[in-house]
C-alpha cells in the first residue's frame, strides 16, 4: 500500500481540486521500517525517560544532554541528516512519525527537537559542503549539541527587526557579534549555536557559533515556566563574540530565507507531533473512566463523556490526516530531486507553506482540547499532579506560541494564498469565478453532484471550498491589499480555510481505506469524516455569513441567497453517530486508527 | 561461534484478547505483534556472545505465519545476522510437538554451536518447545537461565538458574546445547534506526515443508499429540480488598476473613 504513488500536488491546490481526487499520503501507509523506527522511539521513551521523569522535570544537570546523547546512538536524532554527512536521508513522513513519538513528554520533545530540527536544519539545507561536514556527523550522534537563536526581548513575532550586529573585524577574519537572545531552548547546555544577527545593523543573516574556545557568550537563568519544566530554556547575550568568516551560514542579506523555512519545517511537526500526545491522553482518559464509578456506572457510560471521547477522536484523526499528507507531498517532491541540490529541496518545501501553518494552528489546538477535555473526565484528580493528564495540560499551552504563534500563522494563511494567487501560482480566481458561474445557472446540480461512497461528506466539502472561497472573495474585492489589516476577516478566512483542508484531508484518507479495504472495515472511519465534515460545513457557512455581513453592506441579501444555492441536502445525526465513534474507541482502550 | 536463536512472534503484552465467535482461536484483527519477551533475552545474549567472539554468527529462526517476518526483522535490526521463517499454510494447528520437530529439522544442517530461546512464550505459555527441540536434536538442554558463561575455548557453557529458596543451581553443559532465557538474564537493546535500516539488506529465507523434507501429517495439525478443543477467557476476577487500619488491626482482620470467610486457615 505504502508504494502507491503520491501526487505531488500544488501547495493550496486542495482548496480547488475535487476532494479526493489523487492519492495522498496517511497513516494507514507506514511501511514495515518506518513502523520499527517508531517503535524504537517509543521504547526509548517508555524505558528511558519515563522512568526518571521526576528529574527530568527538575532539571537535574547534565541528564538532559546524556540523555539526548543515549537517542543519539540510537540513531533518534539522525534522521533528517542526508547519508553523506553519516545521517539516515529519512522521508518526512518517518521523521514526523518519529516526533510524534518524542512528543509524549513535552519537555522531552522540545530538547530533542530543538535539536534535530531548528537546530540541524539550518546546517543541512543551507550550510556548505565544509560546515556540513565539520557538523553534521557529530550533530548526527548527538555528540554535539545545537540551538537556534532568532528570538530577542525585543523582537518575537517581528522576527525580522532583531538588533544583534554583526561587524567584520578590521582584519577580515571574524564577525563579532553583539546582542542578546531570549528563550532559547537548549542554551543552557547547547555546544553550538544557529544565531540571526544583522551584519552591519542591516542586513540579516545566519552564522554558526561554537560554544568550546569562543568568549563572551553569556548564558542567563533558566526561565521558570509555566509547562516544559524539564526543558532548558534561557537568554543569551552575545558581547564581542568572534566568530570565524567560514561560520557565516548561507549568503549575507539571505538569513531570512532560512529562518522562514526552518520555521515552516519546525511548524509541520509541531502540529503532527501534537497528535502523539492526544493518543495518550484520550487512552488515559477512557481507562480512567471505566474505572471510576459515580452514580452507579462508570462514568464512561455517560453520554456527554462519550461525546468527549468521540470529538476528540475526530479531531485526531483529522489532524493526523492533514499532517501526514503534508509529509506525503513534501517526500514524493524531495525524492524526485537530487540529494545536493537544496535549493530545488527548499522550493518543495516552501511550496507547502501553507499548510504548514494550518497543521500548526490545527495540530496545536487539538493538543490543546485534548488536554482540557481529558482533564474534565478525570475531575477533580485531573487537577492533580499524581494524574496524567496535569503534565500534558500545562506543556501543551506554549505550542500555540512558538514556532509562529498561532495568530501570526492565521494571517500566513490567506496572505500566502492571495500572493500566490496574485502571481498567478495558483488558479484561485479562475475557480471563484467558476463558483459564480455555476451560481448563476438556476440549476444546482453540477455543484451537487458527487455519488460513490462517502457521497454526503464529499459533497459537504466540496460546497464548503465553496462557500469559504465565495465570501473571502467579496472581501478580497472590498478591501483589496488593505486587507492585511482586516486582521478579524483575515482570521476568519483563515479558519475556513483550515476547516476545509480538514474536511478535505479527512475525506481523502477514508475514500482511500474504502478502496484499499472495502466499506465494512471503514465504518468508524466513514462516521467520522460525515461527522466532521457536517460540523465544518456548518462552522464555514456561519464564518462566511459574518464576513458578508461585515463587507458586503446593502448587497448582503443577494450573498445569502446564493449561499443557500450552495446548501447540503438533508442532514446526519451527529448525536447518534458520535455515541457510535465513541463505542469504538471505548472498547478500543484508545486511539488505534494509525497503523502504527 | 554459530548461534541459533528461537524466536516467536506473539501478541502485544497489552492486547485485548477477544474469542473467536466459534471458540475456535483469539481474533487476530487488529493485534499488534512483538517478539515474545522472553525470546529478546535469547537474541540479546546470542548478540553479546557474538561481540565477544570474533567470527561469530546469530541466526533467527521462527516457525509461524507471514507476518513473522516482520519480528525475524527486529531481531536482524537489533544485529543478527540471517533470519530463517518456516511458514507453510499445512502447519496451521501445530501443537509443540510439531512445532519442535519443524524447527529442528530446519536447524539440523545447520550445525549451530549454541542455540538460545526463551523459556515460554508469552501466547500458550507452554514452556515445551525448547526440550522437544533439544531432544530432537540429542542436545542438552538448560532451561530457565538467567545467567550464562560461554568457555574460552567455546566448547562448554555454564548456566545458572534460580531454584526455590533464593538459591541458585548450576549447571554445566557441553556444546552443542540448548539453552533458554530467563527474565533477568540481560537487558536487551534497543533496534537502532540504522541497525534497522541494515536489516532489510540481511540474508533472509523463507522455507516450506516441501523444502524441508517433512509431510504436513507428520507437523501440521495431523501431526499434533494434543488438540485445542476450545477458548475461553478467564472469569472475571473479584475486586480486592483493602482491609484499612494499623498494621497489628489489620493483620487481626485478615486472620479472621481468612479464617471465617475464605476458610483457608
Ligand atoms: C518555551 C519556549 C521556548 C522557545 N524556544 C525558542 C528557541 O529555541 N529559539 C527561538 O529563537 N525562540 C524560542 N522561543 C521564542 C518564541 O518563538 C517566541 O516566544 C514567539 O515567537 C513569540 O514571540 P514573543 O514571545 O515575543 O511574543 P509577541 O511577539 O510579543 O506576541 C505577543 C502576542 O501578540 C500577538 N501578535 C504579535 N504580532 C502580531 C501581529 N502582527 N498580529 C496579530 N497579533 C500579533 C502574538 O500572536 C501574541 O499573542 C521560545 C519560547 C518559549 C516560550
Ligand atoms: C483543588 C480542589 C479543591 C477542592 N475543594 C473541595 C472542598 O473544599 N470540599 C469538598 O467537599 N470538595 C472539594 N473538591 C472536590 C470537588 O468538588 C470534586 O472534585 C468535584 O465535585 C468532582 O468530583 P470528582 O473529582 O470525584 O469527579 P467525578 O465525579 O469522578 O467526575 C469525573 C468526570 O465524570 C463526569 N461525571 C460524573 N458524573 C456524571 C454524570 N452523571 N453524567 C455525566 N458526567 C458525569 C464529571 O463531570 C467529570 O467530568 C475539590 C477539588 C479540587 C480539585
Amino acid at each position: 500500500m505504502a508504494e502507491k504513488q503520491v501526487k505531488i500536488a500544488k501547495g493550496g491546490s486542495f482548496l480547488l481540486e475535487p476532494t479526493g481526487s489523487y492519492r495522498v499520503f496517511t497513516p494507514d501507509d507506514f511501511t514495515e521500517e518506518q513502523k520499527m523506527f517508531s517503535k524504537t522511539a517509543s521504547d526509548f521513551l517508555e524505558k528511558e525517560i519515563i522512568p526518571i521523569l521526576e528529574k527530568i522535570e527538575h532539571k537535574q544537570p547534565g541528564l538532559v544532554p546524556s540523555l539526548l546523547k543515549k537517542a543519539g546512538e540510537l540513531g533518534l536524532l539522525m534522521i533528517d541528516i542526508p547519508k553523506k554527512y553519516d545521517g539516515l536521508g529519512e522521508s518526512k513522513a518517518t521523521s514526523m512519525l518519529v516526533s510524534e513519538k518524542m512528543a509524549r513528554i513535552g519537555s522531552w520533545a522540545v530538547s530533542a527537537g530543538a535539536h534535530t530540527g531548528i537546530g540541524t536544519l539550518p546546517i543541512v539545507y543551507f550550510g556548505n559542503p565544509e560546515q556540513k561536514k565539520r557538523y553534521l556527523p557529530r550533530l548526527a550522534t548527538g555528540e554535539i549539541l545545537s540551538c537556534y537563536c532568532l528570538t530577542e526581548t525585543g523582537s518575537g513575532s517581528d522576527a525580522l527587526s532583531l538588533k544583534t550586529k554583526a561587524v567584520l573585524s578590521p582584519d577580515g577574519k571574524h564577525y563579532i557579534l553583539n546582542g542578546g537572545k531570549q528563550f532559547i531552548t537548549n542554551a543552557g547546555f547547547a555546544d553550538l549555536f544557529i544565531v540571526y544577527a544583522k551584519v552591519d545593523g542591516d542586513k540579516f543573516s545566519a552564522f554558526i557559533v561554537e560554544k568550546a574556545g569562543t568568549e563572551g557568550i553569556q548564558i542567563g537563568a533558566e526561565e521558570k515556566k509555566l509547562g516544559l519544566k524539564g526543558s532548558s530554556t534561557c537568554s543569551i547575550t552575545f558581547e564581542n563574540v568572534k566568530v570565524p568568516k567560514e561560520n557565516l551560514l548561507g549568503e549575507i542579506g539571505k538569513g531570512h530565507k532560512i529562518a522562514f523555512n526552518i520555521l515552516n519545517i519546525g511548524r509541520f511537526k509541531l502540529g503532527a507531533g501534537a497528535m502523539g500526545p492526544c493518543k495518550v491522553m484520550l487512552a488515559e482518559a477512557i481507562k480512567y473512566g471505566k474505572v471510576r464509578v459515580q452514580f452507579g456506572k462508570p462514568i464512561i457510560d455517560f453520554g456527554m463523556l462519550r461525546r468527549k471521547v468521540a470529538d476528540m477522536a475526530i479531531k485526531i484523526y483529522a489532524g493526523e490526516s492533514m499532517a501526514y499528507r503534508i509529509a506525503g507531498m513534501m517526500d514524493a517532491g524531495l525524492k524526485s530531486v537530487d540529494e545536493d541540490d537544496v535549493v530545488k529541496q527548499m522550493e518543495i518545501i516552501e511550496e507547502y507553506a501553507i499548510e504548514d501553518s494550518i497543521i500548526k494552528v490545527y495540530g496545536t489546538e487539538v493538543i490543546n482540547y485534548v488536554a482540557d477535555e481529558s482533564l474534565q473526565m478525570f475531575g477533580g484528580y485531573g487537577f492533580t499532579e499524581e494524574y496524567p493528564i496535569e503534565r500534558p495540560y500545562r506543556d501543551c499551552r506554549v505550542d500555540r506560541i512558538f514556532e509562529g504563534t498561532n495568530e501570526i500563522n492565521r494571517l500566513l494563511i490567506p496572505g500566502t494564498i492571495l500572493r500566490r494567487a496574485s502571481k498567478g501560482q495558483l488558479p484561485l480566481f479562475e475557480f471563484i469565478a467558476r463558483i459564480n458561474s455555476e451560481l448563476e445557472e438556476k440549476s444546482k446540480s453540477r455543484i451537487s453532484k458527487t455519488s460513490g461512497p462517502l457521497a454526503w461528506a464529499v459533497r459537504a466539502c466540496e460546497l464548503s471550498k465553496r462557500v469559504a472561497l465565495y465570501a473571502s472573495n467579496l472581501a478580497v474585492q472590498k478591501y483589496a491589499l488593505a486587507i492585511q489589516d482586516e486582521q478579524e476577516v483575515m482570521e476568519t478566512m483563515a479558519n475556513m480555510i483550515i476547516d476545509t483542508y480538514a474536511m478535505d484531508s479527512a475525506c481523502a484518507r477514508t475514500l482511500q481505506l474504502i478502496e484499499d479495504r472495502g466499506k465494512t472495515k471503514t465504518r468508524v472511519q466513514m462516521d467520522i469524516a460525515n461527522v466532521l465534515c457536517q460540523e465544518s460545513y456548518d462552522r464555514i457557512n456561519l464564518l462566511a455569513r459574518n464576513i458578508i455581513t461585515a463587507v458586503a453592506g446593502d448587497e448582503a441579501k443577494k450573498h445569502f441567497k446564493n449561499l443557500e444555492k450552495l446548501g447540503t441536502k438533508g442532514r446526519i445525526d451527529s448525536i447518534k453517530i458520535k455515541k457510535e465513534i465513541a463505542a469504538h474507541f471505548v472498547e478500543a482502550d484508545g486511539y488505534n486508527l494509525s497503523a502504527s | 561461534m554459530k548461534i541459533g536463536v528461537l524466536m516467536k512472534q506473539v501478541p502485544d503484552t497489552e492486547t485485548k484478547i477477544r474469542i473467536k465467535d466459534d471458540a475456535s482461536g483469539i481474533v487476530v484483527d487488529g493485534i499488534k505483534w512483538v517478539m515474545n519477551p522472553y525470546d529478546e533475552y535469547a537474541v540479546e545474549e546470542a548478540l553479546r556472545i557474538k561481540e565477544k567472539k570474533a567470527g561469530s554468527t546469530v541466526t533467527i529462526i521462527s516457525m509461524g505465519p507471514k507476518r513473522s517476518v516482520e519480528t525475524i526483522r527486529t531481531g536482524l535490526a537489533m544485529g543478527a545476522d540471517s533470519g530463517i521463517l518456516i511458514d507453510d499454510p499445512a502447519l496451521e494447528g501445530a501443537d509443540c510437538y510439531a512445532t519442535a520437530k519443524a524447527l529442528a529439522k530446519v536447524m539440523e544442517p545447520e550445525n549451530f554451536d549454541l542455540i538460545l530461546c526463551g523459556k515460554q512464550a508469552i501466547d500458550d505459555d507452554s514452556a515445551q518447545v525448547p526440550q522437544m527441540v533439544a531432544e530432537f536434536l540429542g542436545m542438552p538442554q538448560a532451561m530457565v537461565i538467567d545467567k550464562l558463561v560461554v568457555s574460552d575455548d567455546g566448547k562448554k557453557a555454564t548456566c545458572y538458574r534460580r531454584i526455590e529458596g533464593g538459591a541458585k543451581e548450576v549447571l554445566e553443559v557441553d556444546l552443542p546445547a540448548i539453552v533458554a532465557a530467563e527474565k533477568g538474564l540481560n537487558e536487551p537493546r534497543y533496534a537502532s534506526l540504522p541497525g534497522i535500516m541494515k536489516a532489510k539488506s540481511k540474508p533472509f529465507k523463507e522455507i516450506n515443508l516441501g523444502a524441508l523434507g517433512l509431510k504436513a501429517e507428520e507437523v501440521g495439525a495431523k501431526g499434533a499429540k494434543l488438540k485445542v478443543k476450545k477458548y475461553f477467557l478467564p472469569a472475571e476476577k473479584a475486586p480486592g480488598k483493602i482491609i484499612p487500619g494499623e498494621p497489628e488491626d489489620a493483620a487481626r482482620a485478615l486472620v479472621k476473613m481468612l479464617r471465617e470467610e475464605a476458610k483457608v486457615v
